[in-house]
């Protein structure tokens, strides 16, 4: 359950504040299939970073399940960040000399899972992506589609209630950007809240609620199509 | 949420392997300095050694009377090279030998002369000594005797030779009981040295050594080199060097005319001399260590703005600020380990090498230096990537994985 109220962010270019975010109030229930669209500069991205707890608001108020997380330290942010949410990103941000197995493995790491459950939690979500036979190549033996699955694997390993993917097809062909669309879509259907920024309207309009941002404001909201 | 030890060690030689330059450039600044403190303090302390092994072959709490004053009561020049402004007789021996705190007495004649035993000859360093000599310079006998310990005032015509002397003169046929020609005399070969090497500029083995009564006559002279004296303790030498310079003065009419010195003075001084050099190039080498820790910055800190998108992303995925701080601080942590074991065993092999080619040297790095050189290594390693660590931990994931 993610609750935006009145949510300000600014940025000090020179002697100049541009509004990123310009009082954005919006609640997400658990489970739903959001789309965020709108031209560029509006506002998406920021939007998305803060609701991931990447980015602090200049003002307003941020509830995840209940409790306002804009109060938390860095470190407990951190510690949402791993446990509750997700990241699926345009340019992968594979790290490229770790395997595909060893890439899905760091948030894993960074948790404390001991080795032994690692390994299998590995396994289990490269084989939901269909890549078990690629857990030892290196990102770059790997098909721009086949890392953004490796990408997906990563951001679900640890279970998170939360997945964000910013333009999570803009670096790839069709082909393959449908299929990541659908693994988001699998995702979403088994119960994850999903929420995704993008300029491709096609992709966009799949989704169940569809908001529309202009000028750092939430110009539409199609409304909660379940909640 | 604590990493596991393991998954650091990994993780920081994972990101060290992928960028190969950097780490080599790291490791080799790091092993350049380890490597020249334990080389520089090896060879410092392997000098300290051998002058101090140096003068400890000169005997034991040995007190030496030199003829001639010295202004400053040390050693100068002018009595090292032993000039003689007034005399020092075999009775001054013999009134020093007169206390208890003397244990062994051994007055020195030294002079040159031509040797021959049935028409070879050769030019010869002639000691004329006394039978304390033997036991007074920690000397042994490879056959025969040493000189009988007889009255000094006895010039008994007998000779004690070194080995290559031998065998120079007879080669293979038994030296014992010949008769040599020393000069216009004629000594009885008593006894053969056992080679005891060099030693405060005598060669043991190229020496003939004869009473010291027999080389006065033999040069002519009244006067003695020197005079060497053992204490009977090493407490019993400070008392034993004042007795001597007391006794002697009173005995040339209250004229301050002798320079004693003790071997321990001596050896206190290149000591320190030898020590303050080891610590010098100890100190110098540290610089370079201090150097390489400030590489390690840039090179550290190149290596965090390089890889701000993986930093930016081990964030998103989860990563505390201090997370971020233990693993960078883990892969500068890891070279400083690997460049300073590589030092170490530079520096080791350079040693080695040193004992190699100047055997004569105990060229072994102190294992002050060694624990030194390894501490600030891992110091400076530790020190100089927090700043990098820290500007990684503050690093705003957004831009960093937007790339802005
Ligand atoms: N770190 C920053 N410093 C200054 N201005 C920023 C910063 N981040 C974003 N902005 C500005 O905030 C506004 C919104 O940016 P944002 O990245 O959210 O847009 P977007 O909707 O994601 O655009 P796009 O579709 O091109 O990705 C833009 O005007 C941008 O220039
Ligand atoms: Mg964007």
């Amino acid at each position: 359950m993610i609750e935006l109220s009145d949510i300000h962010r600014d940025f000090q270019v020179g002697d100049q504040k541009v509004h990123a975010l310009d009082g954005v109030s919006l609640t997400i229930g658990a489970g739903e299939y959001l789309s965020i669209m709108g031209p560029s500069g509006s506002g998406k991205s920021t939007l998305l970073n803060l609701i991931g707890l990447l980015d602090r608001p200049t003002s307003g108020v941020y509830r995840l399940d209940g409790q306002d997380v804009t109060a938390l330290s860095d470190r407990q942010q951190a510690e949402v960040r791993n446990q509750r949410i997700g990241f699926v990103f345009q340019a992968f941000h594979l790290v490229p000399r770790l395997t595909a197995a060893e890439n899905v493995e760091l948030p894993l790491i960074l948790a404390g899972v001991p080795p032994v459950q690692r390994g299998q939690r590995v396994e289990q979500a490269l084989a939901a992506m269909s890549l078990s036979d690629r857990s030892r190549h290196k990102p770059e033996q790997l098909s721009g589609g086949q890392r953004q699955r490796v990408a997906i694997a990563r951001a679900t390993v640890m279970q998170p209630t939360v997945l964000m993917a910013d333009e999570p097809t803009g670096n790839l062909d069709h082909k393959s950007g449908q299929d990541v669309v659908r693994i988001l879509e699998q995702l979403s259907s088994n119960g994850i809240t999903l929420i995704v920024v993008t300029h491709d309207g096609e992709i966009g309009r799949r989704a169940r609620r569809q908001l529309h941002m202009l000028d750092g404001r939430l110009e539409s909201d199609s409304g909660t199509g379940n909640a | 949420m604590a990493l596991a030890t393991r998954d650091i060690v990994r993780f920081g030689w994972g990101a060290l392997r992928g960028y190969p330059a950097r780490a080599t450039l790291m490791l080799i600044a790091m092993a350049i300095g380890v490597g020249a403190v334990v080389v520089l303090t090896s060879l410092g302390e392997g000098a300290r050694r051998y002058v101090s092994g140096e003068f400890a072959s000169l005997g034991t709490n040995l007190v030496i009377v030199i003829p001639g004053r010295s202004e400053t009561a040390g050693i100068s020049p002018t009595t090292l090279m032993g000039e003689t402004p007034r005399p020092l007789t075999l009775q001054d021996a013999l009134a020093l030998k007169r206390s208890y705190s003397v244990h062994r007495i051994a007055p020195l004649n030294i002079g040159s002369a031509k040797v021959n035993w049935q028409g070879r000859s050769r030019d010869v360093v002639i000691l004329g000594s006394s039978s304390e000599l033997l036991d007074l310079r920690h000397w042994s006998m490879a056959q025969g005797h040493f000189l009988p310990p007889v009255d000094l005032e006895r010039a008994v015509p007998v000779a004690v030779i070194g080995k290559k002397i031998r065998d120079e003169l007879f080669g293979a046929r038994r030296a014992i009981g010949e008769w040599l020609r020393i000069g216009d005399r004629r000594f009885r070969v008593i006894g053969v040295l056992a080679t005891a090497g060099r030693s405060m500029g005598t060669d043991v083995d190229e020496v003939v050594i004869i009473p010291v009564a027999s080389a006065q006559q033999l040069f002519n002279t009244e006067s003695l080199f020197r005079i060497l004296v053992e204490a009977s303790s090493r407490a019993a030498i400070g008392p034993v060097k004042q007795y001597a310079i007391d006794t002697l003065q009173e005995r040339h009419q209250g004229k301050k005319d002798v320079t004693v010195i003790t071997q321990d003075a001596v050896l206190a001084t290149f000591d320190r001399i030898l020590g303050a050099l080891t610590y010098a190039v100890g100190g110098i080498a540290a610089i370079s260590l201090a150097v390489a820790g400030i590489l390690i910055m840039n090179v550290m800190l190149v290596a965090v703005s390089q890889r701000t998108a993986e930093i930016g992303l081990l964030k998103a995925l989860g990563a505390t600020p201090r997370q971020i701080v233990v693993l960078i601080l883990a892969e500068a942590m890891l070279l400083s380990v690997l460049g300073a074991g590589t030092g170490l065993l530079l520096g080791e092999l350079g040693s080695l090498l040193i004992r190699h080619l100047f055997p004569i040297l105990p060229a072994y790095a102190p294992l002050w230096a060694v624990a030194m050189a390894l501490l600030v290594a891992l110091f400076a390693g530790l020190l100089f990537s927090l700043l990098p660590a820290r500007r990684a931990a503050r690093l705003d994931p957004v831009l960093a994985l937007s790339g802005r």
